[in-house]
């Protein structure tokens, strides 16, 4: 078994950053869905869908910045991210 | 099937009227209850939400009393499932309890106002004349499917359109007057009024020790006595019809249509949690609705889907999108269209609208959808061979026409 | 004040409101380009809302340099009223407070836009719907009181501004424009 660098255990978070998608604002634009490949798809009607089936989908790390960046475009808003315990 | 009269229960229906002087007499006057006392009572008990979420009173309870500005109480009484009628025949029969739980919660949280909403379906009469010359202000909603959703009754409440909201920021957070917010059902507030007065103890004295007390529950459909009945909670789901009589039963829509199929093989099924999950159901708003043995489960699936559809509330794209679009393969299947992919193409568009909305109208559409092709596999398996093997299809009316 | 540097910060307030004025326009295409939801080749959905802010960001810095260096001209003689109400100004009283109203304008817009996490989508898009008072008002201003007003690459420069605007409008208001596969129209009446 590979012996991880000690720092690994104390990156380990206690929480984790989600999306958080307000339907009744999303118009299905699909800008998030450019910037967040790997998090989401889109359905069959243009509309965002979380790739891990989870209500609102955790965002990791490396796509941090993509999701800020995904909120801040959004043309109507319908985006926010927020810590969870997790 | 034999009757089993320990399924019934009687705390809630042989209520005194709007008189309050009866009611007090029946009941015993309501006790004032500090919020620690009314909270570990509650908690105790292990009452779950009669709205159809099935929360712990409790829990929510706690969440308002941690607010930061003193909160509002409301009971819901909009009743938009419309093959639910227990909300109505409370609040009729004993609207006083009803009352009494809004107020001992009021006072012990110390509300800045308590509000009892009714829907058009509540005759107004009696619970008017109760509420008269008791702390609550009584407020009269339109209706709809999803107008007794807890963020659309706030939304009305708060004067714009009843619609439902995005859940991101909790009622108990903000809501109405942007004050923490505590929406509970009419029946929960009922129950909440006699866990006050007679303790966790005695609630439990009725039900299962993980699933106590007693619940309202509307039976309809192919019965000859059709009606609200109390029975405790996680009787055998034949005990509960049986007061109903079921008349050829093939399957039970239980929770309504947000609800779900058991099959008529399976009605010594307990009402609990852990004995409908199998069929994906919950006790939900208490309504069993008989499907008989004659009438195409496949037929009357596609015009339930037709109405959820219709209620949507049009703000969220998924539901907007997807639920004509279940309704319309549903119909398709019913119809006799031999496409060996509408059942999977279904279970996928199920599966796309469901966590994806501000409400769980979406969701719980999704649930009687999946519920509708379980159940009912042979059923879609002999339609997509095109027969139907009830006997009264409309099957070949829709074809021809 | 050296001649030099008075011809120098003529220029340069001239320079910054034509440049100010092409990347509003700009701003006003992709605003409505990224409000379709339409991909553009090569740059995603999101670019096209990226360079649409982008856009206009730049356009209010050199509004704010353009505001600046006239403010130390000579001829115009602005003083710092002017800058806030329109009609005042001594020197081409009614062409100068045009671009006071702009400026106006431009500062609430900015400001909104900046703080439309804080204000909510309702007051930040009642508050855009003013950029479609705000482009006019600033064309009617380059044209009245531009130095270059007469001259034919400033007509053609401003024909062109004023045709892509009118083209981008025109396509907003066709019903297909936000024809992405569903209606918006939410029940009143639940």
């Amino acid at each position: 078994m590979p012996v991880r660098p000690l720092h690994a255990s104390t990156e380990r978070r206690l929480v984790t950053t989600r999306l958080h998608i307000d339907w009744t604002r999303c118009d299905g634009h699909g800008s998030c869905v450019e910037l967040l490949p790997d998090q989401l798809g889109v359905d069959d009607f243009g509309f965002p869908v979380p790739r891990s089936g989870q209500r609102d989908p955790v965002v990791p790390r490396r796509a941090e910045d993509a999701a800020r960046h995904a909120v801040r475009n959004c043309p109507v808003m319908a985006l926010r991210m927020y810590d969870a315990a997790s | 099937m034999t009757t089993a009269p320990s399924a019934l229960a009687r705390r809630l229906l042989d209520g005194a009227g709007a008189d309050h002087e009866a009611h007090v007499a029946r009941y015993g006057a309501l006790p004032g209850l500090r919020l620690d006392d009314l909270l570990a009572a509650v908690a105790d008990s292990g009452l779950t939400g009669r709205g159809g979420g099935g929360f712990p009173a409790a829990t929510k309870v706690r969440a308002v009393a941690q607010g930061a500005r003193r909160p509002v109480v409301v009971g819901n009484g909009i009743e938009g499932e419309p093959l639910s009628s227990k909300d109505a025949v409370l609040l009729n029969r004993n609207p006083h309890l009803v009352l009494d739980g809004l107020e001992v919660l009021a006072r012990a949280l110390h509300a800045k106002r308590a509000i009892l909403a009714v829907g058009p379906e509540i005759e107004p009469g009696p619970v008017t004349d109760a509420a008269r010359r008791r702390p609550v202000h009584l407020v009269a909603l339109a209706g709809g499917f999803v107008a007794g959703q807890e963020t659309a009754l706030v939304n009305g409440l708060n004067g714009q359109a009843p619609l439902p909201r995005d859940p991101f920021t909790r009622v108990t957070e903000s809501g109405v007057d942007d004050r923490p917010t505590l929406v509970l059902n009419v029946e929960t507030l009922a129950q909440i009024a006699l866990v006050a007065r007679y303790g966790a103890t005695w609630f439990r004295s009725a039900g299962l020790p993980d699933d106590p007390g007693t619940s309202l529950f509307t039976i309809s459909g192919s019965v000859s006595r059709p009606g609200v009945i109390e029975a405790e909670r996680g009787a055998r789901l034949s005990d509960a019809l049986a007061p109903a009589r079921p008349v050829r039963p093939a399957a039970v829509l239980v929770g309504g249509y947000h609800g779900a199929w058991v099959p008529a093989s399976d009605l010594g099924a307990r009402l609990t949690r852990a004995e409908l999950a199998p069929y994906s159901a919950s006790v939900g708003t208490g309504i069993l609705h008989v499907l008989d043995t004659e009438t195409c489960p496949l037929d009357l699936s596609a015009d339930v889907m037709d109405y959820l559809a219709r209620q949507s509330a049009r703000q969220c794209g998924p539901c907007l999108n997807g639920l004509p679009r279940m309704a319309s393969d549903l119909h398709r299947l019913a119809v006799g269209v031999r496409d060996p992919d509408l059942p999977n193409e279904l279970e996928r568009m199920a599966a796309l609208v469901t966590g994806r909305g501000a409400c769980a109208h979406p969701d719980g559409s999704a649930r009687f959808v999946a519920s509708t092709l379980r159940v009912f596999r042979g059923h879609v398996a002999a339609h997509l061979e095109g027969r139907c093997p009830s006997a009264r299809s409309t099957r070949a009316r829709s074809v021809a026409s | 004040m050296s001649a030099t540097l008075t011809s120098a910060l003529w220029a340069l307030g001239r320079g910054t409101g034509v440049v100010a004025l092409v990347l509003f326009t700009s701003a006003i295409v992709l605003g409505i380009l990224a409000r379709s939801g339409r991909r553009v080749a090569g740059l995603g959905r999101f670019g096209i809302s990226d360079l649409h802010r982008a856009a206009a960001l730049t356009g209010a810095g050199l509004v704010v340099a353009h505001v600046g260096s006239l403010l130390f001209d000579p001829y115009a003689q602005l003083r710092l009223v002017d800058l806030a109400l329109p009609f005042l100004a001594s020197y081409r009283p009614l062409w100068l407070g045009l671009g006071t109203l702009t400026l106006d304008l431009l500062v609430v817009v900015t400001v909104v836009s900046l703080l439309r996490g804080r204000l909510g989508p309702r007051v930040f898009r009642v508050v855009h719907w003013a950029t479609y008072v705000l482009w006019p008002i600033a064309v009617l201003h380059a044209l009245g009181s531009g130095t270059d007003a007469g001259s034919t690459w400033f007509r053609t420069l401003a024909a062109v501004c004023v045709g892509s605007v009118i083209v981008a409008v025109g396509w907003r208001l066709v019903p297909s424009y936000g024809g992405r596969g569903w209606a918006r129209e939410p029940r009143r009446s639940a």
